[in-house]
This record gives structure tokens, C-alpha cells and sequence, in this order.
């Protein structure tokens, strides 16, 4: 904990977090990202107010709001991807299985190892499909020769496109269609079996066919990684995940069981979004 | 009339003003090719690519001005271009946004259009003097510090033209940032690379005023990159003012040879670049 004067809220005694209200998905996981008074600045801009939340392991969380309230914005911390561009800091503390990760002292490269992503474009690399897969566990070095086949066919099973590309291995990833792509994306990324996994609206450029095919997918992943997901698609939140938040103009309104969410929210605003009212 | 046929008027007027333009700069360029040619042609023969470059008066070729031109033109390559690939990749990948870059930028654009007399002048201080006699290798490098300049513009851009999100892509597998460029980016940007260095080539291997004065002339066959070796530019510079009717079809054949070569490299470099852009990168 560090006491800064940017932060003049932080002595403020914080209430009890909302997402340890009752539910019963929440009762049985670990926490595994811990996050407390977290703001995040584009230049001058203040993009995230104040969020506090926890995020448990091997679930899935929804990210739910309007365009520009801040979601992605909130995934993109969490990997600290902010990082990469000039002007934007976060303040706050995010903890990772209790290491906070907004320390100076972390190494980001590592950090992004243990935390996957996937975004919204599928962004396969200039290679074939199977370097694409093998590129993250290359770069870790830990994997060589035979090992290194069966976690790439392993990633390619789990991202349910093994069946698709174990003919095409040696094709450029950028040759396969737009959902193949994007889940040639998601084996990349959990082929380094990463300890969280954030995917950025990852089926909101794919047809309703491969969208399917990713919600199946992530159903199966969920036993394995704690899965973070934003999306503008509500019934894709209901569908895939335990536990949704609602966003709204930078703060996170309201976190909990995603079936009390979508049936009785208790804050107005979060109803009149999932009613259709604004947004 | 009314406002209609005025504006219509004024269109025609301005349509008519650009197509003369035009045309006027195309007759210019056809003009020089036809002289080129009708000119070239007629020097050239088997002889222009197997003898040496004769005395005044006495039957000879350019194979010693093509060997010296290609040699110094490799070497300022091979050492120019890393150079500019190198800081062409800082400027995209590392330092996009700071202050140092601006400045980089700034004096690379002034290098670029810097008349390359005065940098043949600069080697020819800091080399040429230094080692007492003109060389091979101090044409070489006045060819590099042209070509530097080139190399860094064409890298930064083609790298610029890789999606971001691939970049992101790759740090957001953990990958530190050299490895992103070495693995991801100059592979998306390849066929771009290769065309920068195609019009690098092209630039420098038409340059006179810099081998001028570092590497002069040679009328004898010679690969000592210490001493002064001939090459085509100079050669054509000195044929084509000299009173003699033989030197002077030579260095028609000469420019002709120089000018096919450069246009090879700049169309080739277009079909690559056109290539690319249809087939790869951005498909989604």
C-alpha cells in the first residue's frame, strides 16, 4: 500500500466490496486479481474512477456497459498493455495472486506471459499456423522439439480449431477465414497456459457461426483460467460468464452473479442498460 | 451566363491548364529517353560488357567502369543500409513519440535533399585527404552516407504500415520489444524492407558528384578497393565532355546501361510494393 497524493480518496475506509455479496458461484473460487482504488488517466482525460473489485480464478467475469465506459480500458490495465503508449498511467493497486502489478518493480513482459490477451481484430502473426502457436512458448524457451508439438497441438485442441488447421500447420495464419484467425489468436495465447486470460470483444468482428464456436470454447476453458471478458454483446455475457460487471462512464456501477444481474440488478442505471434503455 | 456554366467554365479552364502541364513534363521525360536510346543503342555492343575502357581513338569497352560501379555500390549498401534499417526501426518501434526522434527525423529529411556534391565533398575531407589518394573504398562510403538517408525513410514508413495491433498482439504475449521487431514486424514488413532497399540501389547507383571525388577513375582493370577504381557515372561525366567520337558513344551506351538499371529496380520495386499490398497484412 502506497499512500500518494494523487490519491487523496485513499484514506477513506472502503466499504465491504460489492462482489462478496451472496451467489453462489462466488463462495467456491480463490480470488485471484484483487483490485483497490484503481484510476487510470489518458493524458489529462481520467478514463477509470475509483474501481474495486476482485476477480475470482477459474470463472468467467463479463465487462458489460456503453462504448467509451471504460471496459477495455479496465482489461487493458490488467495487463498493464497501457503501458505501451505514451500519456496513459494508472494509479491504484492491482493485485495478482496478492503481487501487485502496478509496481515499477515488475517486469511487464513477464507479467504479460502470465496474463494472456486476445482482441477484438484477430491478429495472427506473418508466420505459419503452427509458429504462430509456438511463437509465445519460443520466446519463454522453456518448450523445445516434441514438447513443443503437443503444446501447440494441445492450445489448437482447447481453441476447438485443432480439427480445422492440423493439415494446414505449415499455411500462413493469415490465410485462414476471419474465425479461424481469431481463434488461432486464442490458442497463441493459451498455449503459454497463461494464469488469466483477457479477451478484448473477442467475437465482435466474427460471424454468429464462429461466435458460437468461441462461447462453447471459453466454456471449456473456464476450468482452466480465470477468464476475463468484455463485450457489447449482453446475451453473450448471460450466456458465458459466472459473474458480469456493469461500467459506466469509468466507474464500475455494479459486479455480482450474472444471473442476479440480467434478472434483478440493483443499481437503476445497470437496469436500464440491460433493458435496452440507453446505451 | 449563370453561376452554372461559369463554374463549369472554370473547371474546363483548370482541366485544360493541368493536361498541358503534363503532357509538358511527359514530352520532356520521352524526349530524354528517345536521345538515350537512339543514342545508346547504337554504342552498344558485346564489346561495352567484355573490354576495358580505351585510350582516345583506339577501340574499348566499360567492363571496368560496370565492375567498379557494382562493387562500390554493394559496399555502400551493405554498409548504409543497416545503418538506416536500424535507426529507421528505432524511430517506428522504440522511440515513436520522443523527442529525439523529431530531431532524427528533421536532419534525416535535410540529408536526404542534401546535394550529394557536398557529401562527396565531405568524404573527400575526412577520407580522400586523410589517406593521401582517392580509393574504392572512400567512393563507397560516400555512397553509403546517401544511402542512409534513403533506407531510414523507407524502413520507418513500411514498419510504420504494420498493424499496430499486431504489435500489441505480440507484447501482449510477452514478448520484449526486440523480439516483437525481429519476429513479427520485419517479417509483416518484408517485401517493404526489400523495396526500400531496391530504391536505395537505385538511388545510389546513378550518383556522379560523390565518386567524383573519392574514388575518381581508373582506365585500367582493377579491384583494389584502396585505390581509385573507375565506375560509370564518372566515366560518362568525363567520356561525354571530352572531344572524342568513340568516348563519346561510350558514355551514351553508359548512361543508357545506368538508366535501364534504375528503371529496372524502381518498376520492380513498384510490383513488390503492389504485391504486397493486395496479398498481404491487412487481410481480417
Amino acid at each position: 500500500m502506497m499512500p500518494s497524493s494523487k490519491t487523496p480518496k485513499s484514506w477513506k475506509i472502503r466499504p465491504p466490496v460489492a462482489t462478496e455479496a451472496p451467489g453462489a458461484d462466488l463462495s467456491v473460487h480463490d480470488v485471484k486479481v484483487e483490485i483497490r482504488g484503481l484510476n487510470f488517466y489518458y493524458g489529462a482525460a481520467q478514463a477509470l474512477f475509483d474501481i474495486n473489485t476482485t476477480l475470482e480464478d477459474r470463472s468467467i467475469t463479463a465487462f458489460i456497459g456503453p462504448s467509451g465506459c471504460g471496459k477495455s480500458t479496465l482489461l487493458r490495465v490488467l495487463n498493464r498493455m497501457y503501458a505501451l503508449y505514451a500519456n496513459q498511467r494508472a494509479d491504484g493497486e492491482v493485485r495478482i495472486d496478492g503481487e501487485d502489478i502496478l509496481s515499477d518493480k515488475v517486469d511487464v513482459s513477464e507479467l504479460r506471459y502470465r496474463v494472456g490477451m486476445v482482441f477484438q481484430k484477430p491478429t495472427p502473426f506473418p508466420m505459419s499456423v503452427f509458429d504462430n502457436v509456438a511463437l509465445g512458448l519460443r520466446l519463454a524457451g522453456a518448450v523445445r522439439g516434441s514438447r513443443l508439438h503437443e503444446r501447440v497441438e494441445e492450445a489448437l485442441r482447447d481453441a476447438a480449431i485443432w480439427d480445422e488447421v492440423k493439415d494446414l500447420l505449415h499455411v500462413d495464419g493469415r490465410s485462414l477465414s476471419g474465425g479461424q484467425q481469431q481463434r488461432l489468436c486464442i490458442a497463441r495465447a493459451i498455449a503459454v497456459r497463461p494464469e488469466v486470460l483477457l479477451l478484448d470483444e473477442p467475437t465482435a468482428a466474427l460471424d454468429p457461426i464462429s461466435t458460437l464456436r468461441i462461447e462453447e470454447m471459453l466454456q471449456t476453458l473456464r476450468e482452466k483460467f480465470c477468464i476475463i471478458v468484455v463485450t457489447h454483446n449482453l446475451q453473450q455475457a448471460a450466456r458465458v460468464s459466472n459473474v458480469t460487471g456493469f461500467m459506466y462512464l469509468g466507474q464500475l456501477i455494479e459486479i455480482g452473479p450474472s444471473s442476479k444481474i440480467f434478472t434483478s440488478p440493483s443499481n437503476r442505471k445497470t437496469d436500464d442498460y440491460i433493458t435496452g434503455r440507453f446505451g | 451566363m449563370n453561376r452554372r456554366q461559369i463554374r463549369k467554365a472554370r473547371n474546363g479552364v483548370f482541366l485544360a491548364l493541368s493536361v498541358a502541364a503534363t503532357l509538358v513534363g511527359l514530352a520532356c521525360l520521352a524526349a530524354i529517353l528517345w536521345t538515350l536510346v537512339s543514342n545508346g543503342i547504337a554504342g552498344l555492343s558485346s564489346r561495352v560488357f567484355t573490354e576495358m575502357t580505351p585510350p582516345p581513338g583506339s577501340e574499348g569497352g566499360l567492363l571496368n567502369a560496370l565492375y567498379g560501379s557494382a562493387v562500390m555500390t554493394l559496399l555502400g549498401i551493405c554498409m548504409g543500409s543497416p545503418i538506416g534499417m536500424l535507426a529507421g526501426t528505432y524511430l517506428a518501434e522504440y522511440g515513436r513519440t520522443s523527442r529525439l526522434s523529431t530531431v532524427i527525423r528533421f536532419i534525416n529529411d535535410i540529408l536526404l535533399s542534401a546535394p550529394s556534391i557536398i557529401i562527396g565533398l565531405f568524404i573527400y575531407e575526412i577520407l580522400v585527404v586523410r589517406m593521401g589518394h582517392f580509393s574504392a573504398i572512400a567512393g563507397a562510403v560516400a555512397l553509403a552516407v546517401i544511402a542512409i538517408p534513403v533506407s531510414l525513410r523507407t524502413t520507418e514508413d513500411m514498419l510504420n504500415l504494420v498493424p499496430s495491433g499486431m504489435k500489441d498482439a505480440s507484447a501482449a504475449l510477452g514478448a520484449y520489444p526486440w523480439r516483437t521487431v525481429v519476429s513479427v514486424v520485419y517479417p509483416a514488413a518484408r517485401s517493404g524492407i526489400v523495396t526500400g532497399l531496391l530504391l536505395a540501389i537505385a538511388r545510389i547507383s546513378g550518383e556522379t558528384a560523390p565518386l567524383l571525388f573519392t574514388a575518381l577513375n581508373d582506365q585500367f582493370w582493377s579491384t583494389k578497393l584502396t585505390a581509385p577504381m573507375a565506375n560509370l557515372p564518372v566515366v560518362i561525366f568525363q567520356f561525354a565532355l571530352s572531344p572524342y567520337k568513340d568516348w563519346q558513344q561510350l558514355a551514351w551506351a553508359g548512361a543508357l546501361i545506368i538508366t535501364v538499371t534504375i528503371l529496372v529496380l524502381s518498376v520492380s520495386a513498384r510490383i513488390i510494393l503492389s504485391l504486397m499490398q493486395t496479398s498481404g497484412g491487412s487481410k481480417s
